[in-house]
């Protein structure tokens, strides 16, 4: 970015020392308050667990996750061979809930990372150009907030179709505007904070502004905002799914589970309970972990 | 202020013909040809030639949005691919289905959310504070269309005390609450938790104000404290009532769907699996415009309360 401006190159190197030097005990910090939240911490394992376990479902799986039997349909959980029990199609449940888990966590998680990346790129520059720029981007962005979030999912979904691509699409585009808005109250902020007045008057580029002063105290913030929207972003993949919108039969997904097993609640009742209550404890990891990152790194808000 | 409210007022505009165009655009961003899914497999391409011209689907985009639009200016929303009823028929009686649904579940959620908020900011640190804080967390994780199912397994299947689903076919009160009590709780519980979230941080912000310990050092009761802090937290608890209440109506789609309660996310839901554009399209533009009207609000309101709002 500074590289290419020969101006911008020598501040660079006249700048990064002391800045280096000061964020490094703010985050020593916060890995000492996060070490010391018994909460966070245990939400952290949890979590750790979850994730484990999808990536590696395909070596931890009993069974093929796929493979039914008309025998066996909607065992209860601790029937031998099948701890958690079978669906309603006789397919252990364990090994579907691992798999499962893969693609509930693939479409939960990636529009939530697609919308820091641009709603980021696009608040800053949002904020630090101001203007013309501001009032487009932002303008913008309000039209998508004149939906509720759940609505604007269901809409788009609904309109391009099933899938998980179009999953990711709609529910980035849910994400984005207030990722946004995020961004581009925090650079304002900071944009108007002495020591940038200090930095432009010292010579400093635009690039080397934005990069050693502006990113390293609006970032922090827009993680953490963005680290409170995945258990969101969780619950609607699997919703969408449940609504027959995400990912498509046979595939292995939590919130399709949930919605398949839904006819057989008068069969069996602890069975398909475990979808949901395997979102539920995701989703709740998540945002445990995320309000300790808050606290951590004493965001507001 | 009344610069600002009237800025405000403007500001909507822009921000309802966005979505306006938004939800146009719904229509072209689906796959396959709206009119061809909708007509007998035996029909000739002539016919579903005539049938798109008759819905305007032939003319350029821009025009055909200012058609729509125009229409929709006049209260027309077109009629209904499928069953041929005018859309704003269905729309408006699934908008009275949901719009109780969503007071109900609001209601609810104020209640309790606004009590345990207050409850647990007086007690910060507390044995209360941390189950409130518990309980909190728990509503905004839980998937709510779960909890719903597992509202149904409780109450329905095994203990047989309520109906899974549908709204009541007998008239009265009585059978009309019974159907509605499992999906309100079920809506109930994401904004019950976000409330008891913003109402506790937003009295304890006031709490640690100066002018409360003055309050307290005069030896002013404890119960008119309170009352000082409520109505200082009050334009904050205000704002979070009214997006939550927005959210209800747009959000109440899956827990409909898994109750069958007839709104319009029910609605919604067999628009979007009969690929009926109109109705889709009926149905959001209404709930968005519900929503705009309603941040609308909610923002004027706040800047009565607190004039120093329109300050900046």
């Amino acid at each position: 970015m500074a590289s290419s401006l020969g101006l911008g190159a020598a501040v660079d190197a006249g700048m990064a020392a002391p800045v280096a030097g000061a964020p490094m005990s703010y985050w020593r910090t916060v890995g000492w308050r996060l070490r010391h939240d018994r909460t966070t911490l245990a939400a952290g394992a949890v979590l750790l667990l979850i994730v484990l376990s999808a990536l590696l479902a395909p070596w931890l799986a009993p069974h093929d996750p796929s493979a039914g039997s008309i025998r066996l349909r909607l065992a209860s959980p601790g029937t031998p061979g099948h701890w958690l029990g079978t669906d309603e199609q006789g397919r252990d449940m364990l090994s579907r809930l691992l798999w499962g888990g893969r693609m509930t966590l693939l479409a939960g998680l990636t529009p939530v990372v697609v919308a820091f990346v641009v709603g980021s790129a696009l608040g800053i520059a949002a904020g630090f150009v101001g203007r013309t720029t501001n009032t487009l981007i932002m303008r913008t962005m309000d039209i998508f907030y004149a939906f509720p979030s759940v609505l604007l999912a269901i809409a788009i979904s609904g309109a391009l179709g099933p899938g998980l691509a179009n999953t990711l699409i709609s529910l980035s585009i849910v994400f984005i505007p207030r990722v946004v808005r995020v961004a581009e109250s925090a650079t304002v902020q900071v944009k108007g904070l002495e020591y940038i007045a200090a930095a432009r008057v010292s010579g400093a580029g635009v690039a080397a502004i934005v990069r050693h002063h502006l990113l390293a105290n609006v970032l922090g913030p827009i993680l953490v905002f963005a680290s409170t929207q995945v258990s969101l972003s969780i619950i609607l993949a699997a919703g969408l799914s449940f609504l027959g919108l995400g990912v498509t039969p046979p595939e292995a997904e939590w919130g399709l589970m949930l919605n398949t097993l839904r006819q057989s609640i008068y069969v069996n009742a602890v069975v398909p309970a475990l979808p949901g209550l395997a979102i539920f404890a995701t989703s709740m990891a998540f945002n445990l972990l995320s309000d300790g990152l808050r606290d951590a790194m004493e965001v507001r808000g | 202020m009344w610069v600002y409210v009237g800025r405000r007022l403007l500001l909507a505009i822009p921000t309802l013909l966005g979505a306006s165009v938004i939800v146009f655009a719904m229509v072209h961003l689906a796959p396959g040809d709206p009119i061809a899914a909708v007509m007998p497999a035996e029909s000739s391409a002539a016919e579903i030639e005539a049938t798109k011209r008759a819905y305007g689907f032939d003319r350029p985009l821009p025009v055909q949005y200012l058609v729509w639009l125009g229409r929709v200016a006049q209260g027309d929303l077109g009629r209904s691919i499928a069953t041929r009823r005018p859309v704003v028929l269905d729309v408006r009686d699934a908008l009275a289905n949901s719009l109780v649904l969503a007071l109900s579940s609001s209601l609810l959620a104020f209640v309790v959310g606004i009590a345990l908020g207050l409850l647990s900011a007086f007690r910060q640190g507390r044995v209360v504070d941390k189950l409130c804080a518990m309980l909190a967390v728990i509503g905004v994780s839980v998937p709510h269309y779960w909890a719903g199912i597992i509202l149904i397994i409780i109450f329905s299947v095994q203990l047989n005390w309520l109906p899974a689903m549908g709204a009541a076919d007998d008239p009265g009160l009585g059978p009309y609450l019974r159907h509605i009590a499992l999906p309100t709780v079920a809506l109930a519980l994401i904004p019950l938790g976000v409330i008891t979230r913003v109402v506790r941080s937003a009295a304890l912000d006031i709490l640690n104000q100066e002018f409360v310990m003055a309050l307290r050092a005069k030896g002013l009761a404890a119960r008119r404290v309170f009352v000082h802090v409520v109505k200082n937290a009050a334009p904050q608890i205000l704002t979070v009532l009214g997006l939550q209440f927005g959210f209800q109506l747009g959000g109440s789609v899956l827990v409909e769907s898994v109750f069958s309660w007839p709104g319009t996310g029910y609605l919604l839901n067999l628009a979007i699996f009969q690929r009926d554009i109109p109705v889709l399209q009926g149905v959001i533009l209404v709930l968005a415009t519900f929503f705009v009207l309603l941040n609308l609000a909610v923002d004027l309101l706040q800047t009565l309360i607190d004039p120093r709002i329109a300050r900046h």
